[in-house]
């Protein structure tokens, strides 16, 4: 640590704190009696203070004050981590959804609630996965497919009484069809027009599902959605098979467990087949892909296509589960959140967008008594890590193996 | 001579507005090296994505074995024996070495990808130390090798080749230079598009020199290398 680098560190820190009064005065100061100072400056100073200590233990630290600690730890993480790469992937798996299939034994309603929609949220991402991270395309209006899936089943069973396991591929293929349909269209675009393309047409059917009364009962949304349900052993007299609903929690969070491990060992098979290795050469490179015989029309329409089932599964799931759908859960902020998943776990990276997951639908609940500054709190974070792993909390091996980018 | 393998009658083609073919006539026989040379812009890479269909001929026909190719899709084109290796190499960064050979092979399956991987590997065995590692952390030189070998691996019958010595070292362009002679002598015809017109035209056959859109000239390469005017304006004498 030299002593202009010290300087330059201070000055910085210093600039940027004059700045950030700047913004922060309108945004606190103005009252209904007009401008004011004080209410800010009580704000700003102890944001002042946070971040000069922070810097100060980031030079200490430069300087080495810190080894003695910092030392003994990295050499326990540096050895943990060569334990745990040891392990094979397919061995974490099976631990992680053992043990995400005890968690009704001994967890709450409230915890259960919060494991099932993580869950959702981890079929979601992992479909939008394969669009943004494998074919490399942005889809700012995926939520639009969770829709269809999600009215699909909830007008069949509520209009022809059908079974949630026949719905459920019905929906997937609906989302699918629909996918296709506004694939097909625009699949010759590139990059930020198809984002554009993407984002109308999900705030399109967000509209029709709002306005078409007769069918989607607009905005009051569709009631009566059956549960899942099942045929099981009955033991009360000898053995019969007794039709049984799915109502309690602790059921419906197996059939969402059971839905998550599908996704994955499809998301896992698809990535790991040609199919998976052709959508990975188009994002890395669409013409070069294609002089190399790539079908790439037909391959980013697949991606789309199949993307959109999975996204259509989980929204036939949220209708069951729900027992109620209206237009207002399928709104362009849903569509970032997912997306937000994806590039936070790490784009391409089955754990990295489970992670992901995780850290946005499970830590918001934890934190549930700052709710005012959740989205502040998000943005924050969100900023920082862009800044400081940019390729995502767990990113893929391909990221990882070209260093940079 | 026989029928041309690769014909180019009066193309004529462009991005929007702008007229980067203004109607050009090409020949390529079977075994042939034929170089095509020119200033910077002068249509070259035009020309050659124009065959493989990734620019859209505004006019003309485009015969590839005596068929029509002007409406085939780029994707079908290495089945039918046409690869590029495009300008500035493009390979897949992020795939490994060996991902990015396969992905040269993906509309074969047959049982002789892995006989051809080793003969790429063969040729360049830098790319047999590397092949788990990612095509991105290459140097320029490898990756034009990696790119050479990536298009190799769709077994083609006419292989397009624009400017592979960019940006390489004497060294390594004598290298690439030698492997592509060696290409060509296994019997697989080669369009070369060069900016280092000598060694391009020492090599060929045949040779076009490119002019903002037209072929100004057309004949045999050596005759193309003793030609006063060419001497003065691409080889630098
Ligand atoms: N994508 C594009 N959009 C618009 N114009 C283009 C595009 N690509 C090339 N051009 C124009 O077409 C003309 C021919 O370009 P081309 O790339 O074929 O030249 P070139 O002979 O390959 O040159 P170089 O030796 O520099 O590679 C140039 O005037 C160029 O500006
Ligand atoms: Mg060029």
């Amino acid at each position: 640590m030299t002593i202009p680098e010290f300087k330059k560190h201070w000055t910085s820190l210093g600039i940027g704190m004059v700045w950030l009064f700047i913004l922060l005065w309108p945004l606190l100061g103005i009252k209904p009696e007009g401008l004011e100072v004080a209410s800010t400056f009580n704000v700003w100073w102890r944001i002042a203070l946070g971040c000069s200590f922070l810097l100060f233990l980031y030079q200490l630290n430069k300087a080495g004050a810190f080894k003695f600690i910092s030392r003994p730890a990295g050499a326990v993480a540096g050895s943990m981590k060569s334990a745990t790469s040891m392990v094979p992937m397919a061995v974490w798996f099976v631990i992680g959804i053992a043990c995400t299939a005890l968690i009704p034994q001994f967890a709450g309603r409230y915890a259960q609630d919060v494991a099932i929609n993580c869950m959702i949220y981890v079929c979601l991402g992992l479909g939008l996965n394969i669009v943004v991270g494998l074919a490399g395309m942005l889809d700012l209006g995926y939520i639009a497919f969770y829709g269809i899936g999600a009215y699909t089943y909830a007008l069949l069973s509520v209009q022809f009484q059908l079974s949630f396991w026949i719905c459920l591929p019905i929906s997937a293929g609906m989302a699918g069809l629909g996918a296709w349909l506004i694939g097909y269209c625009s699949m010759r675009m590139r990059g930020d027009y198809l984002a554009i393309v993407t984002l109308g047409f999900a705030e399109i059917c967000r509209m029709v599902l709002n306005n078409w009364m007769s069918l989607t009962n607009g905005p009051n949304g569709v009631t009566g959605i059956k549960a899942p349900g099942l045929y099981w052993f009955d033991f009360t007299n000898g053995m019969t098979l007794e039709h049984i609903w799915l109502k309690k929690l602790s059921l419906i969070y197996y059939v969402i467990l059971i839905l998550v491990v599908f996704t994955i060992i499809a998301v896992y098979r698809l990535q790991h087949s040609r199919i998976g290795r052709a959508w990975e050469a188009i994002r890395e490179d669409e013409t070069a892909a294609e002089v190399m015989g790539v079908p790439t029309f037909y391959m980013k329409l697949l991606a789309y296509c199949s993307g959109a089932c999975f996204g259509g599964m989980a929204g036939a799931f949220y209708a069951a589960r729900m027992r109620f759908v209206s237009p207002e859960s399928f709104t362009f902020l849903e569509s970032a959140m997912v997306l937000s998943m994806v590039v936070l776990g790490g784009m391409g990276s089955i754990p990295g967008v489970i992670l992901g997951a995780l850290a946005l639908i499970a830590l918001p609940e934890i934190f549930r008594e700052f709710e005012l500054y959740r989205m502040l709190v998000f943005g924050g974070v969100m900023t920082l890590m862009m800044l400081f792993r940019p390729q995502g909390m767990l990113p893929s091996k391909r990221t990882m193996r070209s260093g940079k980018d | 001579m026989s029928e041309p393998i690769l014909e180019l009658r009066d193309i004529k083609a462009g991005y929007g507005s702008i007229k980067a073919l203004k109607g050009i006539n090409i020949k390529v026989y079977e075994g042939e090296i034929v170089s095509i040379i020119g200033a910077n812009g002068a249509g070259k890479s035009t020309t050659l994505m124009t065959i493989c269909n990734i620019v859209q001929a505004t006019s003309g026909d485009i015969f590839y074995k005596g068929e029509r190719i002007n409406n085939i899709v780029s994707d079908k084109l290495p089945k039918m024996g046409l690869c590029q290796v495009p300008e500035g190499r493009r390979i897949f960064p992020r795939l490994t070495i060996e991902e990015n050979l396969d992905m040269g092979a993906f509309f074969r399956n047959d049982k002789e990808i892995e006989d051809d991987k080793e003969r790429v590997f063969g040729m360049f065995p830098i790319l047999r130390e590397r092949c788990k590692q990612a095509g991105g952390t290459l140097s320029g030189g490898e990756q034009q090798m990696l790119a050479i070998g990536r298009a190799l691996m769709s077994r083609p019958k006419v292989l397009l080749l624009d400017e592979p010595s960019l940006g390489l070292a004497p060294l390594i362009v004598k290298q690439i230079f030698s492997i592509i002679k060696e290409i060509n002598s296994l019997g697989t015809t080669i369009i070369l598009v060069e900016q280092n017109a000598k060694v391009a035209l020492s090599m060929a056959n045949r040779g076009y020199v490119l002019e903002t859109g037209n072929v100004v000239m057309e004949d045999e390469a050596k005759a193309l290398l003793n030609n006063p005017d060419i001497q003065k304006a691409y080889l630098g004498e």
